[in-house]
């Protein structure tokens, strides 16, 4: 056992505090902080949930039923820009939180006051952008990308804009945060390459946010400048160009979908090798794949604007390096496969969800590839083809990875079981409904259907309302999860092991479960049988 | 590259983050509503705005004053100090890529939009169709775009304050790194001499950019709506001159905690971590001297 008992030459550093202000709100606690942003995330998924659900009812059939359009227009904004930076986003770096420190042998981040503002930035920066629903001059409703002019139309810019720059000062002291944690805390023998994937995932991650989150910033500080300051970056009268906006909202953007990605590689990463009880294939291919993809993601934004009217150079340039991602990603497709192969499989709810994510993100890969092909691009671009294609690799991929990391360490978290039988019920559900959901638009798509319409033409009826009816039941499934979820945590009477999982390997299953509030306060001695990958298994 | 610890450090809970998220909101909200505020509607945005500014100064004073306190009392051992490199670091890769965004939008403007809107290219038939008298060109005669926004001006020669402003920040680099020099041989009183000058320097620059500012919006015409020259010219400027009055506020904090003894030898990562961010303002100084100013 690494596990050291904790001392008490601090005493206020062990167990939680019990006053409520002072738990929560002046939390140097990485497992507290991580728990609010947890909680965050899943406040924001219901959110913008319930944003996707009139979306789908609105398109249940042909003509206007429910909504105004441009209230329609608001709910695909507000619901893109509430899942990616408040759904997604926190939960991975409540995940990372969590999970990162005790990986890692570290007692807690390693600037905890700056984890702490990083978090409770969000709740407001959410409330300054929800806010703007309830305004006069409505919410923005030119798309979550806010693409001048169009965005320069909407009333509320400047409140959207500024909750943007909040959202991009927490990312950034995140990712920092990450880094420092993961280069300068980790306990003696922890060498790199011995590193878990999720922590290498994260320490990519992490570069990737510090890198871009600042770009996204001077793009909508441009869009501010444009609206309220008489500047014309985004105007050809004066010299401008509303192309260049999407230029650098692009070299955010592309970045960001792998930051929103690369998180989940490394969960299952985690949770394959555990569930198939061997050492994952390849690490250090899983890891240079990880750094590949990372590089690659800086040099194809522009395979975002191929209906624009770029140079021809520059459309064959970014088909090319988008084409490239396919070579990395496939190496950890195949390394995940290659773990299942020949392993003691079982399939407990995490697991399912790893394979789903595996079979169906594949899927979305290959969607992918073919927006990728700038002929066939000029077809598809802006049609539901390209939304089908993003919420098959951010649902049932980055999604579906967040809910199998939930399902992996909620004993960790909580010292409960979760109820396998109910955890299997809102898998099924989930991966049924969310095929029903998606899998038609890519018909609708290929048909030529826009999105970010509430009508449409009536020969995409049946396939809308199919769509709408596996909508309504996959957001009905998610009522499931949040069912476990309170059940696992206050009311289930079976206790979690230390070591949950047979087959898992690592720091954290050296520690009790719950975790207590404080671990590795001296650094562990470190086994390399108990690491989860790395040079011993290479 | 793990290192050797007995024991972790782990700091106290303390009400500033929370503190920082509210007048960070408070800010940005009061910002928010005084931009979005109808023309002569009387708004409570300029208020909270003030309000939010106050708060955010406030929260920085008693945030860094309990960080300095603890780290007096000795608290800090180096593992703390190495993540408080780090921290400074990353921060300061961060702010590069920021004002990447705008030099990447300079060199945009100025190598693709400006060139085809003049018919070059790409842009031939947008040019053709909408305003085939549009001679492409940078600076005076051009670079306000094909439909002359803002009117005419004149742009700030390089060659004179500008110049003048470039040999300012590059002597306080000097300076400031004379000071380091100082303080770790040790000699306090050389320390203050060249911080000192360094703050002066910095103080110096701002007078002078101030200057430039008037001058180009009384006398030259030279406005934030002269087009994208304007555009260009005030963001990048005016961000970078944000960022020297920060480094500069940063300097002379500095020079108190080194005229109140708070540094040591191998123990001052305060000052070090200000002298990285005023090389940094200095070399983003260059970059605009030579793509904003001469080129």
């Amino acid at each position: 056992m690494s596990y050291a008992a904790t001392h008490d030459q601090h005493d206020d550093h062990h167990g939680a505090p019990k006053s409520f202000f002072q738990r929560w709100c002046m939390s140097t606690n990485h497992k507290d902080i991580g728990t609010l942003y947890l909680i965050f995330a899943l406040t924001m998924f219901f959110i913008g949930g319930s944003f996707a659900m009139t979306i789908r009812a609105e398109l249940f059939k042909p003509g206007l039923q429910l909504v105004q359009p441009y209230f329609f227009n608001e709910l695909t904004t507000m619901h893109g820009l509430v899942m990616i930076f408040g759904a997604i986003m926190p939960a991975f770096v409540g995940l990372g939180n969590w999970m990162i420190p005790m990986m890692v042998g570290a007692p807690d981040m390693a600037l905890p006051r700056m984890n702490n503002l990083s978090f409770w930035i969000l709740p407001f920066a959410f409330v300054l952008l929800l806010s703007t629903l309830f305004l006069p001059g409505g919410g923005p409703a030119g798309g979550w990308t806010m693409y001048p002019p169009l965005s320069l139309q909407s009333g509320s810019l400047a409140y959207v804009v500024f909750a943007i720059h909040l959202m991009g000062i927490s990312s950034i002291m995140g990712a920092i945060n990450i880094i420092a944690t993961i280069l300068n805390m980790r306990a003696p023998g922890m060498d790199l390459l011995k590193m878990p994937v999720f922590v290498w995932s994260w320490l990519i991650t992490a570069f990737l946010l510090i890198a871009v989150m600042p770009v996204l910033a001077g793009a909508v500080t441009m869009l501010l400048t444009d609206k309220y300051f008489d500047t014309s970056f985004f105007n050809p009268g004066g010299g401008g160009d509303p192309v260049l906006y999407q230029h650098v909202f692009w070299f955010f953007g592309h970045p960001e979908v792998y930051i929103m990605i690369l998180p989940a590689f490394g969960i299952i990463s985690e949770i394959v090798p555990t569930f198939s009880r061997k050492p994952i294939f390849g690490y250090k291919a899983m890891v240079f794949a990880l750094a590949c993809i990372a590089f690659l993601s800086f040099i194809v934004w522009a395979h975002h604007m191929f209906a624009v009217g770029l140079p021809l150079g520059a459309d064959i340039f970014f088909m090319y390096a988008t084409m490239l991602i396919s070579i990395p990603t496939g190496v950890k497709v195949f390394n995940w496969v290659t773990t299942m192969w020949g392993g003691s499989l079982t399939f407990e709810t995490p697991m399912l969800f790893a394979v789903a994510f595996i079979i169906l993100f594949t899927i979305g890969g290959f969607s992918g590839l073919m927006l990728a092909l700038v002929p066939a691009d000029f077809q598809y671009h802006d049609t539901y083809f390209v939304v089908a294609h993003f919420h098959y690799v951010l649902v049932t991929g980055a999604l579906f990875a967040i809910i199998g990391a939930t399902y992996y360490w909620l004993p960790k978290w909580t010292g409960n079981m979760y109820s396998e039988f109910w955890g299997k019920v809102h898998f099924w559900n989930s991966v049924i409904w969310v095929n029903v959901l998606f899998f038609p638009q890519h018909f609708l798509g290929l048909a030529g259907m826009p999105r970010r319409i509430p009508d449409y033409n009536v020969a995409f009826a049946n396939f809308n309302m199919i769509s709408s009816i596996g909508g309504f039941l996959f957001g009905a499934s998610q009522l499931v999860f949040l069912g476990v979820l309170i059940h696992c945590a206050f009311f289930s009477k079976k206790k979690a092991a230390d070591r949950v999982w047979e087959g898992a390997r690592g720091l954290e299953w050296t520690v009790p479960s719950p975790a207590p509030h404080h671990t590795f306060d001296v650094p562990p001695v470190i086994h390399d049988e108990e690491l989860a990958h790395g040079d011993v298994h290479a | 590259m793990s290192q050797q610890h007995d024991a972790y450090f782990v700091p106290a809970k303390s009400y500033w983050p929370f503190v920082a998220a509210v007048v960070m909101f408070t800010f940005m909200f009061g910002a928010g509503h005084w931009l979005n505020a109808e023309p002569g509607e009387a708004g409570f945005g300029k208020t909270v705005l003030t309000v939010g500014v106050v708060g955010v100064l406030c929260m920085f004073f008693g945030w860094f004053r309990s960080v300095i306190n603890e780290s007096l009392a000795g608290s800090y051992n180096h593992q703390v100090d190495t993540s408080f490199r780090m921290g400074m670091m990353w921060f300061i890769f961060s702010e590069v890529m920021f004002f990447g965004a705008f030099f990447g939008a300079l060199f945009y403007i100025r190598m693709f939009s400006v060139p085809w809107l003049g018919g070059e290219g790409h842009g031939v038939l947008t040019h053709q169709f909408l305003w085939s008298d549009y001679t492409a060109a940078w600076g005076a005669n051009g670079g306000n775009g094909p439909a002359h926004v803002g009117g005419a001006f004149e742009i700030v020669p390089a060659w004179g304050l500008p110049l003048l402003n470039t040999l300012i920040l590059l002597s306080s680099s000097v300076t400031v790194t004379i000071a380091h020099h100082a303080l770790r041989a040790g000699h306090r009183g050389r320390i203050l001499v060249f911080l000192g000058m360094t703050v002066l320097l910095g103080a110096l620059f701002l007078n002078f950019q101030a200057h430039e500012y008037i001058e180009a919006y009384h006398e030259l015409n030279l406005t934030l709506g002269s087009g994208v020259y304007g555009s260009t010219f005030f963001l990048l400027t005016g961000f970078h001159g944000l960022h020297v009055t920060l480094g500069t506020i940063m300097l002379a904090v500095i020079w108190f905690r080194v005229l109140k003894g708070h540094f040591s030898k191998d123990h001052h990562f305060g000052f070090e971590a200000v002298a990285w961010y005023w090389h940094f303002v200095d070399v983003v100084w260059l970059g605009l001297f030579m793509f904003v100013y001469i080129l």
